[in-house]
């Protein structure tokens, strides 16, 4: 049964990974990717990491949404109605790639991988929660100042109006230069 | 099943994303490319902690590492794009070359 779902899994994944950038419509595109992050969920829960595999399916498919979203807002050609190309260099990331994909494959059938060690936990969710309020503390921290840089950082870039805009090129400017002026009106 | 089997789905995802990372020239593209590269560290990853050492939780911290940075990779990537159309009105990587010179 498992050893069914895995070959399905992986079968499904790697040809909507590569349908990803052969779809004309970027909407299709996102949703082949979309597939394609799916069924590395799905591997996951037939690895027996069920918490990390449903973590990873609802996270790739709100992102895939958003995607959606900016998708249409930027792209020239959402719905791929005009059939064109928007690529660059397609012959040599080939050949990079043919060749990054045999070494791996090379690599990972050559090494001497070690036997297994121990048996999984009885709760591999438990385990993880543990680990990371434990031992990995210092990870946990570090994945949450990433997290929270992130929004500040993506507030900063995505704001149309910035402090020399508030404050004029020396940033001496008082009162800011606000549409809508601050404080309640003394 | 096997580990060699996992790695080796694991490597086709990568090879696949790296391809679309290379050659898309629309940004959002570009970084679905990256989702894909990412997507397959994740599942080597999972591979590894179920073969290697399932009794250490450190394979599965690996796999939320990896989930966070698609989660950071994602948000900065479309506040770039946002502040490049902004301010030039452009979406693809070879119109952004301003610091090729």
């Amino acid at each position: 049964m498992s050893t069914a779902a895995f070959w399905l899994l992986a079968v499904v994944a790697v040809a909507s990974g590569v349908m990803v950038f052969r779809f004309d419509s970027m909407a299709r595109a996102t949703f082949s990717l979309l597939t394609a992050l799916l069924c590395v969920g799905g591997e996951l829960i037939v690895l027996g990491l069920d918490y990390l595999g449903i973590v990873t399916i609802l996270m790739m498919t709100i992102e895939m949404a958003i995607m959606a979203v900016f998708m249409v807002m930027f792209m020239m050609n959402p719905a791929g109605l005009m059939p064109m190309t928007m690529i660059h260099n397609k012959r040599g990331a080939a050949v990079i790639c043919a060749l990054a994909f045999a070494l791996l494959v090379a690599g990972i059938l050559l090494a001497p991988w070690p036997s297994r060690q121990g048996r999984p936990p009885a709760d591999p969710t438990m385990d993880l929660g543990m680990s990371l309020m434990g031992p990995q503390m210092l990870t946990m921290m570090t994945l949450g100042m990433a997290l929270f840089a992130t929004i500040v950082a993506t507030v900063v870039l995505a704001t149309r109006r910035g402090r020399y805009d508030r404050y004029g090129d020396e940033l001496q400017a008082a009162p800011p230069a606000d549409p809508v002026r601050g404080g309640v009106g003394r | 099943m096997s580990l060699e089997l996992f790695l080796i789905v694991a490597a086709a995802l990568f090879c696949v994303g790296l391809f679309g990372a290379l050659t898309q020239q629309s940004i959002v593209m570009l970084m679905m490319g990256l989702e894909l590269m990412l997507g397959g560290v994740i599942l080597a990853a999972g591979a590894a902690w179920h073969y290697i050492a399932p009794a250490a939780a450190d394979g599965q911290v690996l796999i939320v590492v990896a989930i966070t940075a698609m989660a950071v990779e994602m948000a900065i990537g479309f506040a770039v794009v946002t502040a490049l159309f902004r301010s030039r009105e452009i979406d693809m990587t070879d119109m952004a070359a301003e610091l090729k010179e």
